[in-house]
Parts: structure tokens; sequence; C-alpha cells
């Protein structure tokens, strides 16, 4: 059963508690939103459960290999093409076919061009696309709308449907409504206090924080 | 992983991938030194091998920050980090790319750039050798050092001066195995040293290096 599931988490950034005791469920099919305002914790949340970072207390349980994280950043290489980035990222988990994710993208026309000639919204655009070729369950998306154009949101929000549809799961940080059908979670209320002095960590932990 | 090998590879030799840079530096050295230390031959063949090894190690060291550099700037690393290849042997690869896009040309070049230097044909087959055998401790423990500088702006220069020290044994084993061999003399013992430090460091430094990042990326 492909769920992923927190309980009683604390993450923390540089060594400080941003959000504490957090406990959701996301389950195969569903969507939910991250809300928070600005440096509320959402990346450093997102980028705990893609296990870029150790959580600070709290248990995550989630599938192996489930968890297809995307970021700020696209990763994309400025001097291969657009189809070269995406076959790049398709081999290393695996799968082979691109031609859907450029297909759902609309990325066809572009697919020869350097990805240093691409607007910032084509290159969002790869880089979402860059999703579909994990062959991931679980998409972590961190502010994944940045710079798209509203027929971009809409190609983005299908591709989502589609991925839920078929019993993928997404937990996507936005602050803009993107018409799905989607729980809402907002951090806000779990906000640590950065003064607790129960969890500040030791001077060697620091040290490598 | 042969993908993540291939990719490495094309971006080094596109554009602005920087292959060539460590071998056009090794080139400078080469040619520099008979100016700088006179056209005498026989001067130029003893200090050859000590020369041409110092200048490929400061030809790999030149590009060593672009190991990790570049894909930790635009994100792919986080993205690697979270691919289904095990973080060790995305060092490896990286390291294994490093050496064929700087070692690897360094070590085919250096019988050339040995002529500059009034090398003999013993001399040409002993640097091909000792290069061969050394340059992928260089690469190794460079992508161990690239590794631990990964997230610093500017961080050339401690890079430099954290790897430089583990550069040494390597340098003395490997100049010392090429100045006997071309003297005519056992060099079997050196020779082994540095085949045990290349041994020991692509089997060792890519659970360090990967340990260095994990940390660099939180």
């Amino acid at each position: 059963m492909l769920e992923l599931a927190v309980d009683d988490l604390t993450v923390s950034r540089g060594g400080v508690p941003v959000l504490e005791r957090l406990s959701f469920r996301l389950g195969g099919g569903e969507v939910l939103v991250l809300r928070g305002p600005n440096g509320s914790g959402k990346t450093t949340l997102l980028r705990t459960l893609a296990g870029l970072q150790p959580p600070m207390a709290g248990r995550i349980s989630l599938p192996p290999e489930a968890i297809a994280y995307g970021a700020h950043a696209d990763g994309l290489k400025a001097t291969l093409t657009v189809a070269e980035n995406l076959a790049f990222w398709a081999r290393i988990h695996g799968t082979r076919e691109i031609e859907p994710a450029l297909d759902d993208f609309n990325l066809q026309s572009l697919r020869n061009r350097a990805a240093q000639n691409l607007s910032a919204g084509q290159k969002r655009r790869l880089g979402l696309a860059r999703l579909l070729v994990t062959g991931r369950p679980i998409w972590l998306l961190d502010e994944p709308t940045v710079s798209l154009d509203q027929a971009s949101v809409t190609l983005f929000a299908d591709a989502v449907r589609a991925h839920v549809a078929a019993g993928g799961a997404a937990l996507i940080a936005t602050h803009i409504d993107l018409r799905l059908e989607a729980g809402i979670f907002d951090v806000g209320p779990f906000k640590a206090d950065p003064d607790a002095p129960a969890r500040t960590p030791s001077p060697f932990d620091e040290a490598f924080a | 992983m042969i993908a993540l090998l291939a990719r490495d590879l094309r971006l080094a030799f596109r554009a602005g991938g920087g292959f060539g840079l460590g071998l056009a530096f090794f080139l400078i050295v080469s040619v520099l030194v008979p100016f700088g230390v006179g056209p005498e031959a026989e001067v130029l063949a003893r200090i050859a091998p000590g020369i041409l090894w110092v200048g490929a190690l400061l030809a790999c060291l030149l590009s060593l920050d672009r190991i990790f550099q570049l894909d930790f700037e635009d994100g792919s690393l986080d993205l690697l980090a979270t691919a289904p290849i095990p973080m060790e042997g995305t060092v490896a690869v990286k390291a294994l790319a490093h050496w064929i896009t700087t070692g690897l040309p360094l070590v085919l070049a250096a019988p050339v750039f040995g002529a500059l230097m009034s090398l003999d044909e013993r001399g040409y087959w002993w640097i091909f050798v000792t290069l061969l055998i050394g340059t992928p401790a260089l690469s190794m423990i460079g992508a161990f050092g690239a590794a631990l500088t990964v997230g610093l702006k500017r961080g050339g220069l401690l890079l430099s001066l954290l790897v430089l020290p583990l550069y040494i044994p390597t340098l003395i084993f490997g100049a010392e195995a090429a100045t006997r061999g071309i003297g005519g003399f056992d060099n079997a013992t050196p020779l082994l040293m540095l085949a045990g430090i290349t041994a020991a460091s692509v089997a060792l430094l890519p659970f360090a290096a990967s340990a260095a990042l994990r940390i660099n990326l939180r």
C-alpha cells in the first residue's frame, strides 16, 4: 500500500527546529497542498521527506525509492538539449520513455534546443517533465508553478491529475490555486519555538549540521 | 551509472566543459620549464620526471572544483541524491569521469611533452606507466576534497589547501618510481606503493566523499 506517513516529525534548518510535531498521511490517489508564509519551513519539510536531510525527531515512513523531488532548481545542464536532459534522468531512474513527458509538457518543438536557450518558464516545464520520467509514485514539489504562464499551469495541473488518477500521490508547496481536488495542510500552527531549550542540539551535532 | 558517466563526459567535451584545460596547463608547464632552467639537455633530463609529475598534479588540481560544484549549483546533486544510484556510486563515477577527461589525456600526452624536456625512450615509458598508475588516485582524492568543499562559495582555494597535502605521497612515489626507472634501477617498491595508494583511495574514498556530500546537502 502506497502511503507516506509522518508521525510527530520535527524538521530543522541549520540546527534550529523550524517545524515541530507534524503528523499527516498521504495515500495513493491523493494530493496534499502545503500552505504557509515564506520562511515557514515548507522547503525544509520537503527536503527532509525526500531524505536529503535527517529529521530532528519523529518518524517518516514511506515505501523505498518512492520519492520524486522537484526542487526550486531544475537540475538542467545548459549545454545539453531538452531531449538529452530528459533522457539522462530517464536512464538514471531506469526508464526509457521520454516521449510522453515531452508531449505532456508541450516540449516536442523544443526537443533539440540547448537548455541554455530556453526561457525560465520553458526550463521549469522541462524540470517538471523530469517527474514523469522518474516513474516514482510520490511527488514532492516545491513551488512547481514559479515562472509558469497560465497555459503551462494548466498543463502541470493536468499532469498531476493524471499521476494521481494512476494511483500516485503528490505533496505540493504552492501559493496559487491549482484547481485540484486536494487536501490543504497549513504548516503555520506547527511553527517551532526557536528558543525551546530542550531541543537545542549539542555543540557536537551543531558542528556537523 | 553508465548514464551518469556518459553525461559527465558529454558535458566535458561540449563548449565550456573544461576538457583540455588541464592538458593546456600541462603543455604550458612543459614548455616554460626548459626556458626557465636553460637548454642543457642533461639537467633537463634529470629534473624531467619531477617536473612532469608536478605539472600533472597541478593540472589535475585545476579542474577539481568542477566535479561537484556545477551539479550542486544547478540542483542536479540534490536530484542525484534522491535517485536510485547509491551516493558512493555517484562519487566513484564522477571521479572516473574526471580521470578520463583530465588524468588520461595527461598520461597520454606526458611522453610527448617529455620530448620537450629531453627525456629518452626509457623515460617516455616510465613517465607513462607511473602516471597511468598514479593519476586515478589524484582524481579520487580530488573528488573527496571537492565533496568536502562543495557548498562553499569560491571553495577552490580551500580545496587546493586540503587536497595538496593528500597528493604528496602520490607525488613522492610517482616521481621516485619514474626517476629510478629512467636511471635503470629497481623501482618495484615505489611502484607498488603508488599502486597501493591508488587502490586504497579508489576503495575507501567514495564512502568518505559521499558522507561529506550528504552533510553538505543538508
